[in-house]
């Protein structure tokens, strides 16, 4: 074991999966000698050479299209995005595409890539480094969302992506890049994906989150213990496929539900979650179940702090689920 | 068409110009353009130091470039049209806006013209039609190549003049707005600043072309490829441009060979990633001093001269810095404003449970870059 942050985590796992694996291959803008703008490729390209980690021209829709070529010939990219924020203009070879090659063609062609991106606010970037655009993927059948908050499953859940045979969105919450640390294993470490973590056990009110969400909720979580309240934290830690047991088992001991995301509320992965909830575990709930998001305005700057879900509004979120 | 010839090119290191070539401007309009120049670069200056001293959040410079956005944007009536990047901060000064204006944005206080909404240099200056200033690359290309399109629809004769740098021509919208720009003869002058690299990708890297203007032939354009650190030989392209946009004879690519001087950016160091020798060499050619060599031989400049601006300058925009200091942030309700025209049921909802939350807020979170 060595302890890391979680953007080392994410490091080592492309090393380990490069060395395992000489298929795969790493590139994207200012990746190579830079070593990416946070520093999450930083070192591949002197271990493995121009070949397997290599920067391209400004154009994601180029570095996905390529990407989706490669996995259709065999080998396996790995695909930065910069900022979530900039990923729009490759957004169809990503949801016409790649997402739609195995269906298409009736399972003749595959599209296995990873599309690591930093995703989400808190680091005071305005609204084109801060969004959590990850609805718009997990609305498109065929792509798997994967977003970790820990190291270890930073880790675990890359290396899970890197050898999934289908098109992974793996977004890394750059808040907690450098400020989470923890214990990662060393060489091999598989976290499956769809399987959440229980990240703290209770037994009065469910709160699911991910991303750098979730140690907001740790923290709302030991503010509500003083208030004789006991959470239950779950990360699901992959959207699509999500481990929908996990989430239902927890309501149906506590009886109670809140989900907290950064994105704006509506249509968000949190308001799936709350209908999931709503549907199959109604006989159970006690009280309504509760989105804290974003709101439905674009990603502000001056006013980022607010905007924010903050342990004030988790605090306010689960008080609603006793009061109604 | 021109295309791979050395760059066109009127000063020389010693402010000397080739012959007959001295466009002979008028003094004022020399000095205009100098004092610019000189205002664009302090203001870069007290910009980064106050992301160095944490005053404000993020800085990005145009250090080595003020001749090729100044000196392009000079051709411009007042009513023709910017569609910038993040890399031409004479531009408002040379509109003249109030330099309040923009380092309110800086701080995203309560005076700032776009209420706090991006981070710093993201303008948007509608009193100089200076169209507000978005972060992914290359967007403001093709909107640039529309606006001109709407001109003719509506038999104006504005010129538009859209700004974007060499990793900006490996954009989606550099080729759509090339295109649809040429393909219906819009009013538009691309003005692509090379500035050699797109954070840490050298633009040998980002093309295999021979040049930036080489790629105009296959859009139906000319493309001319000028010395982006002469401000004489920059004007006179874009005047030349602007001319043939503004008698209805199409669109031009103007590529301006220049260098990024500093970082990318206040979260960049470039020396991670490029040779000094490359950054002396670039420095010896700082367009500022050429042009002041040659305003000295025209007995337009001079030490007291110097002095005087540097002061003028440097005043004003401190002055300005610390009133926006002293500036609150944008009220708490204006999160909601200006999604759409009105608050829809929803958004006034949530801004009553934002309004209504006890306790203390949150601190400001995080910094940028992590
Ligand atoms: C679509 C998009 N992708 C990535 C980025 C991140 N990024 C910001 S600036 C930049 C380099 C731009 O280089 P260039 O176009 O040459 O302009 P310069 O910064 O040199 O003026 C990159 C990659 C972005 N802003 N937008
Ligand atoms: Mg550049």
């Amino acid at each position: 074991m060595a302890t890391m942050t979680l953007i080392e985590a994410v490091t080592d796992a492309m090393r380990t999966e490069m060395r395992n694996d000489d298929r795969v291959v790493v590139f994207g803008e200012d990746v190579g000698k830079k070593g990416g703008v946070f520093l999450a490729t930083q070192g591949l390209q002197e271990e493995f050479g121009e070949q397997r980690c290599f920067d391209t021209p400004l154009s994601e829709c180029g570095i996905i299209g390529t990407a989706v070529g490669m996995a259709v010939y065999g080998i396996r990219p790995i695909a930065e995005i910069q900022f979530l924020d900039f990923i729009y203009p490759a957004f169809d070879q990503i949801v016409s595409e790649a997402a739609k090659m195995r269906y298409r063609s009736g399972g003749e062609y595959t599209c296995p890539l990873v599309i690591r991106s930093p995703y989400g606010g808190g680091i005071r970037g305005g609204h084109y480094h801060s969004q959590s655009s990850e609805a718009y993927f997990c609305h498109t059948p065929g792509l798997k969302v994967v977003i970790p908050s820990t190291p270890a499953d930073a880790k675990g859940l890359l290396i899970s992506s890197i050898r999934d045979e289908d098109p992974v969105m793996f977004l890394e919450p750059k808040r907690i890049y450098r400020s989470v640390k923890g214990e990662v294993p060393e060489g091999e470490h598989v976290v499956p994906l769809g399987k959440g973590r229980v990240v703290r056990e209770g037994s009065d009110v469910t709160v699911v989150a991910y991303g750098s969400m979730v140690s907001i909720c740790e923290q709302a979580a030991e503010k509500a213990a003083e208030q004789g309240r006991s959470v239950e934290i779950i990360d699901p830690r992959s959207l699509v496929p999500l481990d929908e047991d996990l989430i239902l088992e927890s309501v149906r001991k506590t009886g109670r539900c809140v989900v907290v995301f950064e994105a704006p509320r509506t249509c968000s992965f949190g308001s799936e979650i709350a209908a999931i909830v709503a549907e199959k575990a109604i006989e159970h709930l006690e009280g309504p179940v509760v989105r804290v998001g974003g709101f439905d305005t674009p990603f502000p700057y001056s006013l980022e702090h607010l905007y924010m879900p903050d342990v004030r509004r988790v605090l306010k979120g689960i008080e609603k689920t006793f009061q109604w | 068409m021109t295309t791979t010839q050395p760059p066109l090119s009127i000063l020389q290191k010693d402010g000397k110009t080739a012959k007959d070539k001295d466009p002979n401007l008028p003094a004022d309009q020399l000095k205009r353009l100098y004092e610019t120049m000189v205002a664009a670069r302090i203001l870069d200056e007290r910009g980064l130091a106050l992301q160095r001293q944490g005053r404000i959040g993020f800085y990005l410079q145009a250090l080595g470039q003020e001749a090729s956005h100044v000196g392009s944007a000079s051709t411009l009536q007042d009513s023709d049209w910017f569609f910038p990047a993040y890399r031409q901060p004479g531009i408002p000064i040379l509109r003249g806006v109030p330099f309040d204006d923009i380092v309110n944005e800086w701080y995203g206080n309560d005076g700032d013209t776009s209420k706090g909404r991006q981070m710093p240099v993201h303008y948007s200056f509608r009193q100089a039609n200076f169209v507000s200033v978005s972060s992914p690359i290359g967007t403001q290309i093709s909107q640039a190549a529309g606006a001109g399109m709407a001109a003719r629809i509506r038999g104006d004769d504005t010129v538009f003049m859209s700004y974007f740098g060499d990793g900006g021509t490996s954009s989606n919208d550099f080729h759509a707005g090339l295109n649809f720009a040429a393909v219906f003869k819009a009013p538009v002058v691309f003005v692509c600043e090379n500035n050699q690299w797109a954070i840490s990708v050298p633009a040998t890297n980002q093309t295999k072309s021979e040049s930036m203007a080489i790629k105009a032939q296959a859009y139906g354009m000319p493309g001319i490829r000028v010395d982006g650190n002469d401000v004489l030989a920059v004007h006179r392209v874009c005047k030349e441009a602007v001319e043939r946009a503004r008698k209805g004879e199409g669109p031009t690519l103007v590529e301006t060979v220049t260098y990024r001087i500093a970082s990318h950016s206040s979260s960049d160091d470039a020396a991670r990633y490029r040779d000094a020798d490359e950054f002396e060499a670039w420095k010896q050619r700082d367009p500022i001093q050429r042009f002041q060599r040659y305003l000295q031989r025209k007995k337009l400049w001079n030490e007291a001269y110097e002095a005087e601006i540097q002061e003028r300058y440097k005043q004003a925009i401190n002055d300005a810095i610390k009133r926006a200091e002293a500036r609150p942030r944008p009220p708490l309700d204006s999160l909601f404003e200006d999604v759409y025209l009105n608050l829809t049921p929803q958004l006034r909802a949530q801004r009553e449970e934002l309004l209504s939350l006890e306790g203390p807020e949150s601190a400001e979170l995080g910094e940028f870059p992590l």
